[in-house]
């Protein structure tokens, strides 16, 4: 460290006022505190400091995203190897995944990073931090063999359209990562959806190779639900035996489907290390998985009116292990920033995310998958349900007020 | 500030004016950008959605508008002094209707593919803000000449935007401009795909946005201060 901390210190005059680069202090600013802990102090007054700032918390952010990144980038190995009918070594698996996912997270803290630190340098602001969960969020909701050149002209157009016209980090109204999600999803829906993108390889775009087991299906579980229900035997090149096998694989990620998505395991252990340091808002996450559960179990009852739609019938909780739900109610519906602010208003925006992903997932049959749809809609009412929730705290207090008053 | 200079300049009575005086060439410059009827007044935002897909539409409804309101314009100016105040909106929604009538029927004669593609969108000019903006914020209190002029430059300056939404629109959403394909086969052989955003309504919102904001911080007349 101590090295580092001397080069920084060299190169501060540069940076500073009347410095050759002085232009470019708010990228100096940037590496210098997201490297060191800045050694600001409150003159004044009696504040309270966390010693926790926004750069380190992201940090956290990142290392609770990384168990779910891990078993996702094996995953993608073995969904391919699986799907050629291969048994591949276990670390032969892992690199084959890693060199499939990291130059999606490459390319999209690059091309994240860049825009950033272009408009601040033309805002002359510091640089935001805000792009080190979403440069990391974004490659694990795409599929791994998504174009580079569209993940790039997703993540510009998430960073600037998302996040930069609203005035950077702390002001956007949608989540960026999810921004950039939809953008691909409506844009190149080709490329992020259907039953050809979840497996890596090109299989069948390489017109129907014949070298893939017997019985391939590239559908997520999701697309299966809707086809078949819950009753689900055979996903990419993997036949279950039964449906505990089926569950277990989708337990610990062992699934197709977006990179960081498939593993509730990995994305659990992820919730422990957000709640534990109290990053993320437990109070969301289990609203989220509450409002799930219970539009489940709803359309789970009326499942027997409706026979032409065997998602309906589907075990409630299958909802929480498959699909981006688990890992949107984790990561993407904490979002300090896009998420209600008051404490109720936190259980009330999470539970209809729950509502409304499940809703879109099992009514519309153009959407398997609705979480996404469902936080970005839920990001644009957060306001709104802050303002009622506080306005009714208003009202209440009043009229306690008056009742003393006259009492 | 411009009301002094009108009094100043009639006061003379100036024995040759010019064509254009510079308050004329004003009517029709201010709205192309100062005041521009889409990206400062914030009128017709519908149509700027829906017929922008293609440049082709995109075209003939602006011909469309600024028809109309050239000569709902001269029509209302026309008619200032004898419409009561009660009853103005109803002869502005005749006079306005009739012209689309008029385009509508001229469309599906000399336009047949145009006209269908634009279906319901010549009828709905008749509710296009600007048309009935204009005739209630200029030609009720002018003179033909002068309110030719602002119909001329505000469907001007709603055509600038339409045409620039539309050539974004097409070219990226579409890989073509006018229906000529511009982006050679082997960009599509290397792994290019048109934008599907792009053909999607909001995506025009957010080009206008767009507008908006380069308009902003290029013009700084238009910065709000607060």
């Amino acid at each position: 460290m101590k090295p580092l901390r001397n080069l920084m210190d060299k190169l501060e005059p540069n940076f500073q006022e009347g410095g050759k680069w002085h232009k470019y202090w708010p990228l100096y600013d940037g590496f210098a505190t997201f490297l060191f802990t800045p050694g600001h102090a409150t003159g004044k007054g009696a504040h309270i400091r966390d010693s926790i700032d926004l750069k380190r918390t992201m940090a956290m952010v990142i290392l609770a995203m990384v168990p779910a990144m891990l078993i996702g980038m094996y995953n993608v190995g073995f969904q391919h190897f699986r799907a050629l009918g291969e048994e591949a070594a276990f670390m032969d698996t892992f690199l084959y995944g890693a060199l499939k996912v990291l130059p999606l997270i490459i390319v999209s803290y690059g091309v994240g990073l860049g825009v950033e630190f272009l408009f601040c340098i033309i805002k002359g602001h510091q640089i935001n931090e805000g792009f080190l969960v979403s440069g990391m969020l974004i490659p694990l909701v795409c599929p791994p063999d998504l174009p580079l050149w569209m993940l790039a002209v997703a993540v510009i157009f998430a960073v600037v359209i998302g996040k930069e016209v609203f005035g950077g980090t702390g002001m956007n109204v949608l989540n960026v990562a999810l921004t950039a999600r939809a953008f691909l999803f409506f844009a190149y829906p080709a490329d992020i959806s259907g039953d050809k993108v979840w497996i890596s390889g090109n299989l069948v775009a390489a017109g129907e190779n014949a070298n893939v087991v017997d019985g391939y299906t590239g559908e997520t579980a999701l697309a299966q639900f809707a086809k078949v229900g819950g009753e689900v035997s055979h996903l990419g090149g993997v036949a279950y035996d039964g449906i505990s096998d089926f569950l277990m694989a989708g337990f610990i990620g062992l699934v197709p489907g977006s990179v960081g998505e498939t593993s509730a395991l990995g994305i659990l252990l992820g919730a422990l290390i957000l709640i534990a340091t109290g990053i993320g808002s437990w109070r969301i996450m289990l609203s989220v998985v509450a409002g799930g559960l219970a539009m489940g179990y709803l359309l789970n009852g009326v499942a027997g009116m409706f026979p032409d739609n065997p998602y309906l019938a589907i075990p409630p909780f299958y909802h929480l292990i498959f699909g981006g739900f688990a890992f949107g109610a984790v990561f993407m519906a904490t979002d300090p920033v896009t998420a209600s602010q008051t404490p109720t208003g936190k259980y009330i925006y999470g539970f209809l995310i729950g509502v409304l992903a499940v809703i879109i997932r099992v009514l519309n049959p153009a959407y398997p998958e609705g979480m996404m749809l469902a936080i970005l809609f839920m990001n644009v009412m957060a306001p709104l349900i802050d303002h009622y929730v506080i306005q009714s705290n208003i009202k209440r207090r009043l009229k306690r007020t008056k009742a003393l008053a006259h009492a | 500030m411009s009301t002094e200079t009108t009094v100043q300049e009639k006061a003379p009575k100036a024995p040759a004016k010019p064509l254009f005086t510079a308050k004329d060439r004003k009517l029709i410059t201010d709205p192309l950008d100062d005041d521009n009827p889409i990206t400062v007044q914030v009128l017709g935002i519908c149509s700027a959605l829906a017929v922008t897909v293609q440049l082709k539409p995109a075209l003939f409804l602006c011909m469309g508008v600024l028809f109309v309101m050239v000569f709902g314009s001269a029509t209302i100016s026309l008619l200032r002094n004898l419409v009561p105040s009660r009853v103005r909106i109803i002869v502005q929604l005749v006079v306005v209707a009739a012209l689309v009538t008029v385009v509508d029927l001229a469309l599906k004669a000399l336009a047949y593919d145009v006209s269908k593609e634009l279906s319901v969108f010549v009828g709905l000019i008749i509710t296009n803000c600007i048309v009935m903006g204009r005739l209630e914020a200029f030609a009720l209190a002018n003179k033909p000449g002068p309110s030719i002029l602002d119909a001329f430059g505000n469907a001007l300056g709603y055509s600038v935007i339409l045409i620039i939404v539309a050539i974004f629109r097409e070219f990226f959403g579409s890989g073509s401009i006018m229906g000529f394909n511009l982006i050679p086969q082997g960009f599509y052989d290397m792994g290019y795909v048109n934008n599907g955003l792009f053909i999607l309504p909001p995506m025009a919102l957010i080009l206008v946005g767009i507008i908006i904001w380069v308009q902003r911080s290029r013009n700084k007349k238009l910065i709000e201060a607060n």
